[in-house]
């Protein structure tokens, strides 16, 4: 049975340190929690395939496309009219209000494709049961790492992760 | 627990005037407040506010009621108040999300101090920006009609009207500041749940926070939004101010019709936009003893892009001066000569010691680093930008083609209720957000002290 820890740190350096020794180890490193971006730390987690901008780009997109049809459909088939003699499809002019749009749309896809690749809003997760969890959006920095499967007694990962300098390391069930 | 952060000449960094400074003392100088009583400051202050706030609810009931005669515009300047304090406080609300954008995407570490100001700044201008095109409307219980929506009178909105196009930028401003305000907040939203003691406190954040951890994950993803929303923030604000631009620059008029007016509506964006972030900028600083994390370098570095702005604007105005010039209309000419010497000739002259002479006194390094005199020059700007907006409107509308149809503009109560009462209601709802959230970005004051070193 594999095992799943979570262990506290003082600083960014030695939750970055712990990390790379406890891959090292055969261990697998599942997530970091950190209160601000460590870039460093970014490295050493596998990357995050998102496709958050291509999201707001073909929803901007399309919304303005959307917006720029209405106008059109509008203006020059529903409710014609002529001003002066100018042109009905005014497309220079038509373009202003599909902009704003689209780029709110864009915006309000952004958001709603990061609350999914983050499996956002989830109000309790397990992890917040974990006493000293909460200092994570203060100024703790949290390794989950999972032991390796082979479950060798040297490589313990409770006592690989307490001699890396962690502060608490707590056993959680399954997140 | 109160944690006395004093700022230190000592310190290290140029940006964080206290050394060393740890997360938790971060967190609490910036959170604490909120937590903690409001304090004698605050109260004293939303009282002053609250007449105001009271004022502009008595200003609309009686415009409302009475009708757009209340105000001192006529049948030849039929734009009073209402689109110069349209343009002042939308312009207020872009100069927010230019600064906060703009010092995103170019990495300025100093920005940490003062974006969340400039993005809340954002949000309310626009707000209150957004209540005068609808009540300069001569029906403004009509104004929904400027939204496609299924009639029975089987019509459509004039897309080619400038009305409508500023409905739709209001409207995507307005919404789109909030999402970016709300997305900079989140992790300092997490943070406010964790630190809350009392259950309601814990729910109303633990909501908003949406289960924030502060994971790897959700560090990189959130970095890819939020850079990738200040991107398109700075095309939106460009657009949404060129449309305020186009609001006079698609018309007819003599001093209207130019094609700088976009660009140069923008740069006065940027302009007072950063005169407001100053002034609030001081004002929280004072307020909530930031001394430590907002230092006189930010000054400073705001003072020269102040100073930048000023230049432009007085290279804007000298092209419109040598275009009426160079162009040989007649009207335009005449436009000119009526601005340097009419009826509004002393707020003229007053515009251009506020926007383009004053200013030049931020060359000197004493005065960047001044606060009470950096203080009064953009408490001197704001007033010089407003009279800008105000004098497009009168000067160009007072003295077009037709002599027979020169006016000039007498102000009422009511126009100068419109023009304070507002004030008033900014700074209520600026003081009621800095009692709710926290009044500057705590993870990134975090990471900026993690980089410089100061831990």
């Amino acid at each position: 049975m594999s095992a799943i820890f979570l262990a506290e740190f003082e600083t960014p350096e030695r939750l970055l340190a712990a990390t790379r020794e406890v891959r090292e180890a055969g261990h697998e490193p599942l997530d970091a929690f950190t209160p601000f971006p460590v870039a460093d730390l970014e490295g050493a987690f596998p990357p995050t395939r998102s496709h958050l901008r291509i999201a707001m780009l073909v929803v901007g997109l399309t919304v303005a496309a959307a917006f720029y049809f209405m106008q059109w459909w509008s203006a020059v088939y529903d409710y014609p009219l002529n001003l002066g003699g100018r042109p009905l499809n005014s497309w220079p002019v038509f373009l202003l209000a599909p902009f704003e749009v689209g780029v709110l749309a864009a915006a309000i896809a952004g958001v709603i494709a990061f609350c999914r690749a983050c499996a956002l809003p989830r109000l309790h997760h397990p992890l917040f049961e974990v006493p000293g969890f909460e200092r994570a959006t203060v100024d703790r920095f949290f390794l989950l790492a999972r032991r390796a499967p082979s479950g060798d007694d040297r490589f313990d990962l409770r006592h690989l992760l307490e001699s890396k300098g962690a502060l608490v390391v707590s056993e959680v069930r399954q997140t | 627990m109160t944690i006395a952060l004093n700022s230190t000449p000592a310190a290290r960094s140029r940006w964080i005037a206290a050394a060393p400074l740890s997360n938790r003392g971060i967190t609490e100088m910036i959170a604490g407040p909120v937590f903690r009583g409001a304090g004698k400051r605050w109260w004293i202050a939303v009282l002053l506010t609250l007449p105001f706030v009271l004022w502009t609810l008595v200003a609309l009931i009686w415009l409302l009621t009475q009708g757009i005669g209340a105000w001192g515009v006529n049948t030849t300047i039929v734009w009073g108040f209402a689109i110069a304090n349209y343009v002042w406080w939308i312009a207020i609300g872009s100069g927010g999300t230019l600064i906060s954008s703009i010092l995103v995407l170019t990495r300025q570490n100093w920005r940490t101090s003062v974006n969340r100001f400039a993005e809340s700044m954002t949000l309310f201008a626009v707000a209150i920006s957004g209540i005068f095109p609808i009540i300069h409307l001569g029906r403004p219980a009509y104004f929904y009609w400027m939204a496609p929506y299924p009639n029975t009178m089987s019509i459509w909105p004039q897309w080619r009207s400038a009305l409508v196009w500023d409905f739709w930028a209001i409207l995507s401003y307005l919404i789109f500041s909030i999402v970016f305000l709300y997305v900079g907040l989140l992790p300092d939203l997490a943070t406010m749940r964790d630190r809350a003691t009392r259950r309601s406190a814990q729910v109303l954040y633990g909501v908003f926070a949406l289960g924030w951890r502060g994971s790897v994950r959700h560090w990189r993803l959130y970095k890819r939004l939020h850079v990738t929303l200040a991107a398109i923030a700075v095309p939106l604000v460009t657009s949404v101010h060129s449309i305020v631009g186009l609001d006079f620059a698609a018309s007819l008029m003599p001093g209207w019709q130019e094609s700088i007016f976009p660009p140069y509506f923008v740069i006065g964006a940027l302009f007072s936009g950063f005169a407001m972030v100053l002034l609030l900028t001081a004002l929280v600083r004072w307020g909530l003893q930031l001394e430590a994390i907002i230092t006189i370098a930010h000054f400073d570095a705001m003072a020269k892009i102040i100073l930048t702005g000023s230049i432009l604007m007085t290279y804007s105005y000298a092209t419109e001066w040598f275009l009426a010039w160079y162009g040989g209309e007649h009207a335009d000419r005449s436009l000119i000569a009526f601005m340097f010497t009419g009826h509004y000739a002393a707020l003229y002259w007053a515009l251009l010691f506020c926007n383009c002479l004053l200013p030049q006194a931020l060359w000197f390094p004493a005065i960047r680093r001044n606060v009470p005199a950096l203080f009064a020059i953009v408490l001197l700007i704001l007033v010089g930008m407003w009279l800008e907006r105000i004098l497009i409107i009168w000067n160009t509308l007072s003295h077009d083609y037709m002599p027979t149809l020169w006016r000039v503009f007498r102000t009422t109560f009511w126009d100068w209720s419109f023009l304070f009462g507002p004030l008033g209601v900014f700074a209520f709802c600026f003081l009621l957000f800095i009692r709710l959230v926290p009044a500057v970005s705590i993870y990134e004051t975090r990471r900026l002290a993690y980089e410089e070193g100061l831990e």
